[in-house]
């Protein structure tokens, strides 16, 4: 189809389009038709109708929550973890555009780390009066500590992340730099597994530029950092942990480069060495890539108020024993005051102009640039020389009087510490809003990574936009989108790997994922909520389907043992003893549900289990992540005025989920040591819930008879007893099936066997003096369990069955508390704590 | 003057510590005027890492870890050193003090003398208005650096009460300024920070002063710990000492061990551990003229 053909027909989808006039708009050129670039990607789309591109749209959300793709937003507790957003349109940019920004970037990378090496080395550019060396001295970012440290091949940056914007003259200029531990990365990643799914014949017929080389790349270059001489090199990520704001991220590329991700405390130096503590034992530690900021990294020689870091680190790098990427003390070159300064420096060091220009800056240090940004003042944004920036202040102009006033006396008082900026209009491109394509200012953050042979760019990168059309300050702190960025090619694309599902593209290795001190304490008590979490569940729904059932009324046998069950249970007040209406008992299982601010409810348990699987994110399939996020959401459908009816399909979707999650672990899990954490938290956990149940059904004084079925039902046994007795049930029945036999999963005899599997498989050579694995305490409560005649102690009457079985119960339960104190102590005590 | 020196320093830990970090910054500076002999490093129980190198400013640094429980913890640092007069300068004859603060901006290429390093606010000296107000009076226009410098030590000496009760190593500057009492290292902090209001380059000292007082001389106040001072750059002068609180410029009676930009850059003994709750500390300094060798 020629282009004219195609401009007439484009009315449908950029008919609204209305381009401001004042700023460059990617998508419509100066003469109001396309800009040919994105001609192809209009015409793929023109074949959709209006239906068919919301129902684009709606994929697009799905598929991103699907992956799990989280960003945190710090002023949000409710809400750890806000979807990321993603737009259905691309970012287009054609292949002789982006070469000249490649070469840009490349340049630029060459650049800093040049200057990292000097600021970190002789100082020569101090001396030589190219860069003031008030910039340094006066930065807190510049780390005294790391001075001295060259790293192997003069490589600081590994990982370079630059924000770009367009300009009204179509000029591409550089906002920031990311050098320290730059994000975005996965983010771009995952756009792009996104958006190829959702537009695959878009996206081929496109002709893009594959992401999958550069990461391979920017592994493999990882890996070969490594100290000379280690083979098969131990990489790790190290991450600030589960609140951070790019955390979903980080678990992402752990996992698709093959890295175990670690946080600080799992880390420790001993012998100027960084070691990774497993469960079975210290393993070395070769290369760490990072995303705990330059400061924090060391809490011995750095900043000593942090917990993020590893205390020995810096010593363990100076001895050239582990390689960080990006270096330590990398960070000092985000400063916007060295803006000013890089062209000189690029001529001086590369003997090059520097192909990509900043926006305009003046470092207020200068007697000259102040002079200028006095008489500009009004245009310009001011902002502190150190600090990079992120999300872009006011212009000066647009500041009340006081806040200006104030601003100014602090320039006039320490100048140095100071940078005027012009304001910039960053272009506009196409996003999706309510009614169609919308413009929107875009930034871009390009990517460059340390290669072989030098540095290399990522075709493609993180575009976003804010949300309002008017705004320009892009941040995703604030509530902006972002956008899959497309670089076109100008001939056929090599096809590496990418359309294949994620967690494959790289080969996994089986040891590259280790199960470290702290994940193995948090799958134990994921187990333990999981269960929790069930047992309360079908508790509630027992007694919930009783008394919506046709027979519910206050003097229904069964409603009024559950009644006195759950009081037993501590779940019902205890005033219920004397009396109750169905009534009062509807409204406390609607609190035991959904109240939020109280230990125990459905609510809070399913809320504690979402917490432990966010921090564990990275040891679940994606699949397996995806029900236990479900697990919250059900719980968290709060209804204006409880129904019966949807109390009762939250709970009975919990069951099937944690039903489905149990599946998903005993399927997919590999029967590691954290597998094996898991069950064992899961099997404590049953077995405490079934001796209390047993105690408090045992503890009911009347109409005991009437307590059976519910039990039964509780524990998911009816079927089994029924098959078994053919008849209603009796309570030496009952106590056989729940307490002594083995062979039913829901027994207290199947959960001592699982224990003691469980604990002669764990490993024991570490353990302190003193402790024991305790096997031989677990074989013993499995004997007392098989001793327990029910049907004798029947036949010497009822009074003799209770007291018998409620001995047991509560020598069972001492058993099980001693084994769990050995448990806890051998495997569980070693979370220090840390004081300096 | 030569001095014996030994300073114990020793930690009890409630609960046995598993592994521990430490950087220890005890090595006396070898310095025209200070000529150290023997220096010898002791620490308990045996590190498994005892690692040495020179910090950015110079000083010399021992990295150390042990391993394996233990409860307490021992470092002991002794030598001999030789002390002999500094080089005498004259306060009247130093320059303007505007003079070099102009030398001093660091806003176009670095001097000579990198002092331009120590006009800037460090983590533990902000640079606020109240300092620069505080001694405006003291700095009129071309003044001699040293005579401006000494008066404003005087002043704080004046003004500020020596009160170890006052304030700890956390205790913020402005605190220390509002409540007009405190230690050695606060008052030197105190200095340092007007000097850099007045865009002044100034350096933290940390070392010793004589613990007992040759016959007939007073003891010196702040002696039985480490003591801290500071270093003023007063152009072609050099770095000429003070200490804010004897209000008196160091002869030889101050031994140095480190200089850098505030406390935390030269703190004796910093040290990062696993596995404890509290620790006692104790601390033990000794300084003793030694009779000069025939």
């Amino acid at each position: 189809m020629s282009q004219t053909e195609f401009t007439s027909k484009q009315a449908a989808l950029l008919r609204n389009y209305q381009a401001s006039a004042g700023n460059y708009d990617e998508i419509v050129g100066p003469d109001g038709s396309p800009r040919p670039h994105w001609i192809p990607l209009l015409s793929s789309l023109e074949r959709l109708n209006p239906e068919e591109l919301a129902a684009r749209q709606d994929n697009t959300r799905k598929v991103v929550r699907e992956h799990g793709a989280t960003y945190n937003v710090y002023s949000d507790p409710e809400n750890v973890g806000r979807p990321w957003s993603l737009d259905l349109m691309p970012f287009v940019i054609p292949t002789a555009e982006w070469s000249q920004i490649e070469s840009g970037l490349i340049q630029r990378a060459r650049l800093l780390n040049l200057i990292l090496a000097d600021v970190y080395g002789p100082q020569k550019l101090l001396e030589d009066g190219l860069l003031p060396p008030a910039l340094i001295f006066g930065n807190p970012g510049f780390l005294r500590a790391c001075h001295g440290i060259q790293p192997p091949g003069g490589r600081f940056l590994f990982v370079h992340g630059v924000d770009l914007a367009r300009g009204i003259d179509g000029s591409w200029r550089v906002l920031a730099d990311c050098t320290q531990a730059p994000s975005g990365t996965g983010y771009t990643l995952e756009n792009r597994l996104v958006l190829s799914r959702v537009l695959p014949d878009e996206f081929r017929e496109s002709r893009v530029h594959r992401l999958a080389g550069f990461f391979q790349s920017a592994r493999d270059t990882l890996r070969a950092l490594a100290p000379a001489g280690r083979d098969n090199p131990n990489v790790v990520l190290l991450t600030p942990g589960p609140y951070n704001e790019t955390y979903s991220e980080q678990v992402f590329l752990a996992r698709y480069l093959g890295f175990t991700l670690v946080e600080g405390g799992d880390l420790t130096v001993r012998d100027r060495r960084v070691w990774l503590k497993t469960r079975e034992g210290l393993r070395p530690v070769d290369v760490i890539l990072r995303r705990v900021d330059d400061t924090f990294c060391d809490p011995l020689e750095l900043r000593a108020d942090s917990s993020l870091g590893v205390p020995g680190l810096v010593q363990a790098i100076r001895a050239g024993n582990v390689i960080l990427a990006n270096a330590l003390g990398s960070g000092v070159v985000e400063m916007p005051g060295l803006m000013p300064f890089l062209p000189g420096i690029c001529r001086h060091l590369l003997n090059e102009e520097l192909q990509l220009p900043c926006i305009a800056t003046w470092w207020c240090g200068q007697a000259e640039a102040s002079g200028y940004v006095r008489d500009h003042l009004d245009e310009l944004v001011i902002h502190p020389a150190y600090v990079p920036v992120r999300v872009e202040p006011n212009p000066v102009g647009k500041l009340d009087t006081a806040a200006r006033e104030s601003l100014l006396q602090k320039v006039i008082n320490a100048p140095g510490d100071f940078v005027a900026q012009e304001q910039i209009r960053p272009s506009t491109a196409p996003a999706w809003g309510n009614g169609g394509l919308e413009p929107r200012p875009v930034v871009l953050r390009a990517f460059v990574t340390a290669s072989e042979s030098g540095f290399s760019v990522m075709p493609g990168g993180l575009t976003r936009y804010s949300g309002g059309s008017g705004e320009t300050a892009v941040s995703m702190q604030r509530g902006g989108a972002s956008k899959d960025t497309w670089v076109l090619a100008d001939g056929p694309i090599s096809n590496v790997t990418l359309l294949r599902p994620p967690p494959h593209v790289i080969r996994l290795e089986r040891s590259a994922i280790e199960v470290t001190s702290r994940v193995g304490d948090n799958l134990f008590w994921l187990g333990r909520y999981t269960e929790r979490l069930e047992d309360l569940v079908r508790v509630l729904r027992c007694l919930l389907v009783r008394l919506t059932g046709e027979a519910g009324s206050e003097e229904t046998p069964e409603v009024s043992a559950l009644v006195r069950l759950l009081v037993n249970l501590d779940l019902f007040p205890q005033r219920f003893r004397q009396g109750y209406t169905l009534a009062g008992v509807e409204r406390e299982t609607y609190l035991l549900i959904y109240q939020t601010h109280r230990l125990g409810t459905v609510r809070e348990v399913a809320g504690r289990l979402r917490g432990l699987a966010f921090v564990l994110r990275d040891r679940f399939s994606a699949d397996t992540w995806n029900i236990l996020g479900r697990v919250q959401v059900s719980a968290r459908a709060r209804p204006g005025r409880a129904q019966a009816g949807e109390a009762l399909g939250v709970l009975s979707t919990l069951v099937a989920d944690l039903a489905a999650f149990s599946g998903m672990e005993m399927e997919n899990m590999t029967r590691g040591h954290g597998w094996r954490l898991l069950d064992l938290g899961r099997r404590l956990e049953r077995a405490i819930n079934v001796i209390t149940l047993m105690q408090a059904a045992l503890g009911l004084e009347k109409q005991s008879q009437a307590v059976l079925d519910p039990v039964l039902e509780i524990t998911d046994s009816v079927m089994t007893y029924r098959r078994r007795y053919f008849a209603e049930p009796q309570w030496p029945g009952v106590l056989d099936l729940l307490l002594s036999d083995e062979s039913n999963p829901r027994s207290l005899a199947f959960q001592f066997a699982a224990l003691a599997e469980h604990a002669s498989h764990l490993p024991r050579e570490n353990a302190p003096a003193g402790l024991e694995v305790p096997v031989a305490q677990i074989g013993a409560l499995r004997e007392m369990l098989q001793e327990g005649d029910w049907q004798a102690l029947a036949e010497s009457g009822e009074e003799a069955l209770e007291q018998g079985a409620l001995a047991l119960l509560e020598r069972c339960g001492l058993g099980l508390r001693t084994v769990s104190d050995s448990i806890t102590h051998l495997y569980f005590s070693h979370a220090e704590t840390r004081v300096s | 003057m030569r001095y014996s020196v030994s300073h114990e320093t020793s930690y009890h830990y409630n609960n046995a510590v598993s592994v521990s970090h430490h950087l220890i910054r005890l090595t006396p500076r070898p310095l025209p005027y200070q000529r150290p002999l023997n220096h010898v490093i002791t620490v308990l129980p045996r590190p498994a890492v005892l690692d040495t190198h020179s910090d950015y400013f110079g000083n010399s640094v021992n990295f150390v870890t042990i391993e394996g429980p233990h409860r307490e913890l021992s470092v002991r640092s002794e030598c001999e050193i030789e002390l002999s007069p500094k080089r005498a300068v004259d306060a009247k004859n130093t320059p303007a003090w505007e003079n070099v603060r102009e030398l001093c901006r660091g806003n176009t290429h670095l001097d000579a003398g990198r002092s331009c390093e120590f006009v800037f606010a460090s983590p533990l000296i902000p640079l606020r208005d109240e300092f620069f107000e505080y001694t405006a009076e003291v700095f009129a226009a071309g003044k001699p650096i040293l005579e401006a410098a000494i008066d404003l030590m005087r002043r704080i000496h004046d003004e500020f009460e020596f009160d170890p009760k006052a304030t700890t190593v956390a205790t913020p500057l402005q605190q220390v300024f509002r409540q007009r009492r405190g230690v050695c290292q606060d008052f030197a902090h105190l200095q340092i920070a007007c000097l850099r209001s007045h865009g002044l380059p100034a350096r933290y000292v940390s070392g010793y002063i004589e613990t007992v007082p040759p016959p007939g001389q007073p003891k010196l106040v702040g002696a039985d710990a480490s003591h801290a001072w500071l270093q003023l750059w007063c152009g072609e002068s050099g770095w000429c000492d003070l200490d804010p609180t004897n209000n008196l410029l160091p002869q030889e009676r101050h031994i140095t061990l480190a200089w850098g930009r505030d406390f935390g850059d030269v703190s004796p003994l910093r040290g990062v551990l696993v596995g404890s709750g509290n620790h006692h500390l104790k601390v033990a300094v000794d300084v003793t003229p030694l009779p000069e060798p025939a």
